[in-house]
């Protein structure tokens, strides 16, 4: 193991990265714009039947059969595997529509279809969740920033908040441009996201306000990138091991758990770039300096040990 | 130095690991699939003859059971797969009739001895058990303004019986009552007997060329009240629904401020759930208009039963209603003990009995209509401003006549409904009088019926997942930071347990979003490890010795833990606070996983690293 741990010079491509995440949010924007979020039924409201076939389904037959029972506009998709269907209707809920479906698509199937769940959502319910979603995420991002005010300075939470902020809108973007449901759970994931990456913002400014108490003569651009230096193994491997029991939710989780888990994929991956990049990269244009965390409340304590 | 902790240190950390194992082992215990008999009404007994009846039924049927148990309220058979839980349930449900009430159910087989901690399984989702959710919207702006109605009406009378001429009282569209009088005196005097009539409504008075007015709002607070007490009032009612329906273990809640969920897991016959659940209509007890009665005071409905409509075709019922159905306590069909005619005899609450004897003292020989009123809510979909289909609920209302008879005498709390054909009728109306007890209308706003078999599949690729990933992080861990990384993963083993415990314990129900949540805990758990580790090897290379290291390593990267997970505890407590059910489950088990992963850790970890090496005065290297 190397004695003294080399300082990586991450803020000496401090423009680059900006470039790079100015383009990014630009094109996450964009792409919101355009297309869009896919907001999967928990916000729209609608219908939607999920079956399950013994065999592989086809798609198309399941269409004609719909639409010569008189569901009209059903929109019908695999879900998670060839041998389940998930449909959707256009159309208001009655009490035994999922016998209907199923008697519908019974006709000339051999195989018996089983009617794996159904699902109703008034309008009325998607749009108050909406609203509530996103004013959840403001809310979370103001008390965060509060927080973060509080027990650093600033400075400090503006960086968090901006962080933050970013992450929200790549993976939104993300989900826009691929154009993936999104669903509660997926609400649920970008929340956890914020959650996350603040968590790794935290570590590393933690350790720039360590090291802005404890080295002298160097300026804030050294103080910063020997943080993140002494920060990276630490960042790295907890993204690791997130990511690894991600992967495991990924791929073994089945569907109705694979827009979240996508999700955290790429927040935790945007939220650890963002924590290097992003959050210092805007303390360091904010001229952070020693002076703005000079009043230490009893701070002395922690140079006690050191030999 | 040395590292040793203090052996109350040590014991603690033993105690709470002892009981995170004990209170997380009931989960371990797969439930028995079984069928539950209750009675369809309080007074049913359940004992061992009727035990015996059911496994009569099941015996022919050739279904296996076993644990037959019964408590006089209620027996439970558990059954050897679930396939047979449906056949089983309708063999009993046969040889019982329908007094009993039969359903599926899910026997837990903790042991005693885990029963005796009062150690209990974590309840399962809808989405892990399979069932049925509903959220059902109480329509409070209804009750209000049938509460204002029914003040014009007495406002009315009361001015009447005041000698105090007026112009008119009208009820607005958005809840003002206005009176308009002659002159100026009128009205003042008017404001007095209505002040006094009438102490919780806000009175305002405005002049107009020619007419002087009062207009009468509700304040904020009796109108909150008022939808208080609307949705209490119905979700006591859907209670006793439920009950009706015995399922095990049923949510009834209220969610928001005028909105109720009801789960009922492990329901197969969703359309029965719904049925029973859905009814969601009212009841109005109204006189018959006499023929000379005012156009305007008089209203004409239909008759529900077809019947009767062709028999009579509408009636006419005054627009003043007596009472309506949330004061209805109960309706039961029975027979006349003298003449063995069908009857439905009814109670009605204490203040329901005083209006109505009220109303029909003065009113002997006329007849009265009970009114039954359905909220139906139809979708129709439109075009919106971008061309997207959106969906408009729209509500119909369809109110019809079940009974108009004639008042024999003065009625009371108790009264009883005869002259009715033969007993089906006279149970359907007792059925109709107890599905109208709402304080107010409620409608569906949404329902989500999960098949019990993708429930279970939930469970076993929630489970894989948590195995897997949590197989990855302990390989990971213990390559990389060896006998350290033991110490983490005993940890992290030990807080998987203490998560489940808490979760038990707390009586949290696991959803895979849940599921998803203690995945997630697991992966970021061992955060706080890896920021203590590598603080230590960081020590280390700038040249302190190991038990320093150790020290400072846990010292240092303590505040920046408690950093660390504050705030995400608090985006977890702001998650629970927006979220619904699902989401609301993976909040609570990602705030549990942080608090239980702060101290196995900081405090567990500690322990362990102590006793490996906390004693040794002359270390030289760390395993780490």
């Amino acid at each position: 193991m190397a004695k003294e741990k080399k300082v990586i010079n991450f803020m000496g491509r401090r423009k680059l990265a900006a470039a790079f995440s100015v383009i990014l949010l630009i094109a996450s924007v964009a792409s919101l714009a355009i297309n869009g979020l896919q907001f999967g039924l928990d916000f729209t409201g609608g219908t939607q039947i999920e079956v399950g076939y013994k065999q592989p389904a086809n798609l198309n037959e399941v269409r004609e059969q719909l639409s010569a029972a008189g569901f009209e506009g059903a929109t019908v998709v695999f879900f998670g595997a060839e041998t389940d269907v998930l449909i959707r209707l256009q159309r208001g809920f009655e009490p035994g529509l999922g016998d209907e479906i199923l008697t519908a698509l019974n006709r000339g199937a051999e195989s018996d279809i089983e009617l794996r769940r159904v699902e109703f959502v008034g309008p009325q319910v998607g749009e108050e969740l909406r609203d509530e979603g996103g004013l959840g995420m403001l809310f979370a991002l103001a008390v965060v920033m509060l927080y973060v005010a509080m027990r650093f300075q600033f400075k400090f939470s503006i960086g968090a908040v901006g962080a933050l902020i970013h992450d929200v809108i790549i993976v939104l973007g993300f989900f826009s441009l691929l154009h993936i449901d999104f669903d509660l759970t997926v609400l649920a994931a970008v929340l956890a996201v914020i959650g996350y990456s603040l968590n790794d913002t935290i570590v590393v400014f933690d350790r720039i306000r360590e090291n802005f108490r404890k080295l002298r003569g160097v300026t804030s651009l050294e103080v910063v990138n020997t943080s993140l230096s002494q920060t990276l193994d630490r960042t790295l491997i907890t993204s690791g091991t997130t990511m690894l029991v991600l992967l495991a939710l990924f791929y073994y989780g089945g569907e109705m758990i694979h827009g979240f888990a996508t999700a955290l994929l790429v927040g935790i991956v945007v939220g650890t770039y963002s924590s290097i990049y992003v959050a210092s990269n805007i303390l360091l244009s904010m001229d952070i300096s020693k002076e703005d965390l000079m009043p230490p409340v009893k701070e002395g304590e922690e140079f006690e040990d050191v030999p | 130095m040395l590292n040793r902790y203090p052996l109350w240190k040590y014991l603690l950390v033993l105690i709470v690991a002892a009981l995170g194992v004990i209170y997380s082992a009931p989960n371990l215990y797969a439930p028995d699939p079984a069928v539950q008999i209750s009675g369809n009404s309080g007074a049913t007994v359940i004992d061992e003859r009727t035990l015996a009846m059911a496994t009569k039924a099941l015996d022919d049927a050739g279904i296996q059971y076993f644990g037959e148990e019964s408590n006089g309220k209620s027996a439970l058979l558990r059954l050897k797969d679930t396939e047979q839980q449906l056949a089983a349930k309708e063999a009993i449900q046969r040889s019982l009739g329908y007094n009993y009430v039969v359903a599926l159910n899910l026997a837990p087989t903790t042991p005693e001895w885990l029963r005796s901690f009062g150690a209990e399984p974590m309840k399962l989702g809808l989405d892990l058990a399979g069932g049925v959710h509903f959220l059902l919207e109480v329509d409070t702006k209804s009750a209000v303004a049938k509460r204002l109605e029914s003040s014009v009406d007495e406002m009315k009378s009361k001015l009447r019986t005041a000698k105090i001429r007026y112009q008119s009282v009208t009820l607005s569209d958005d809840n003002v009552v206005t009176a308009a009088f002659k002159t100026a005196e009128l009205r003042d005097n008017a404001d007095a007997e209505l002040r006094s009539e009438f102490p919780t409504l806000l009175r305002e008075s405005k002049d107009e060329p020619g007419r002087f007015l009062i207009s009468l709002t509700m304040s904020e607070q009796a109108i909150n009240e008022i939808e208080d007490y609307a949705v209490s009032q119905n979700l006591t009612t859907l209670r006793n629904r439920v009950n009706e329906l015995g399922v095990s273990e049923p949510i009834v809640q209220r969610q928001g401020s005028n909105r109720v969920v009801v789960e009922l897991p492990g329901v197969q016959d969703t359309a029965e759930a719904k049925r029973i659940i859905g009814k969601t209509a009212n009841l109005e007890f109204r006189l018959e208009a006499k023929p000379s009665e005012l156009v305007t005071r008089k209203e004409a409905f239909p008759f529900r039963s077809e019947m009767d409509q062709r028999r009579w075709g509408d009636a006419f019922l005054e627009k003043k209603l007596i009472i309506s159905g949330d004061h209805v306590a109960n309706a039961q069909s029975s027979f006349d003990s003298q003449t063995s005619q069908p009857q439905v005899n009814i109670t009605l609450d204490s203040s329901g009995g005083t209006k109505m004897h009220r109303a029909t003292r003065s009113n002997v020989g006329r007849r009265m209509g009970v009114l039954f009123i359905e909220y139906k809510t139809q979708m129709d979909y439109k075009l919106n401003e971008a061309g997207e289909q959106v969906a408009v609920p729209t509500q119909i209302i369809e109110k019809k006549i079940i009974s108009l008879a004639t008042i024999q005498s003065a009625l009371g709390v108790q009264f009883r409904i005869t002259g009715l054909d033969n007993t089906a009728e006279a149970s359907e109306l007792a059925l109709l009088l107890r599905a109208g007890a709402l304080a107010a209308p409620m409608y569906f706003v949404e329902e989500r019926t999960i098949g019990p078999s993708l429930g279970a599949e939930n469970i076993a690729v929630g489970v894989k997942s948590v195995q897997i990933g949590l197989g990855l992080v302990l390989i990971f861990m213990l390559v990389y930071y060896r006998v350290f990384g033991l110490a983490a993963n005993i940890a992290l083993a030990l807080n998987l347990f203490l998560l489940v415990a808490c979760m038990s314990l707390l009586g949290a129900t696991l959803t895979l979003p849940g599921i998803a949540g203690i995945v997630l805990t697991v992966g970021m758990a061992v955060d706080a490890n890896v920021l203590i580790f590598s603080r230590i090897r960081e020590e280390l290379a700038n040249g302190m010795p190991p038990q320093s290291a150790i020290n400072a390593g846990y010292d240092r990267a303590f505040t920046t833990i408690l950093d660390a997970n504050l705030t995400t505890l608090i985006v977890a407590v702001i998650l629970y606070a927006i979220g619904s059910g699902p989401v609301q489950g993976f909040a609570v088990t990602l705030s549990i996983g942080i608090l239980t992963s702060m101290f196995t850790a900081i405090v567990g970890t500690r322990a362990l690293i102590n006793l490996i090496y906390g004693g040794r005065k002359n270390l030289e290297k760390l395993w780490i």
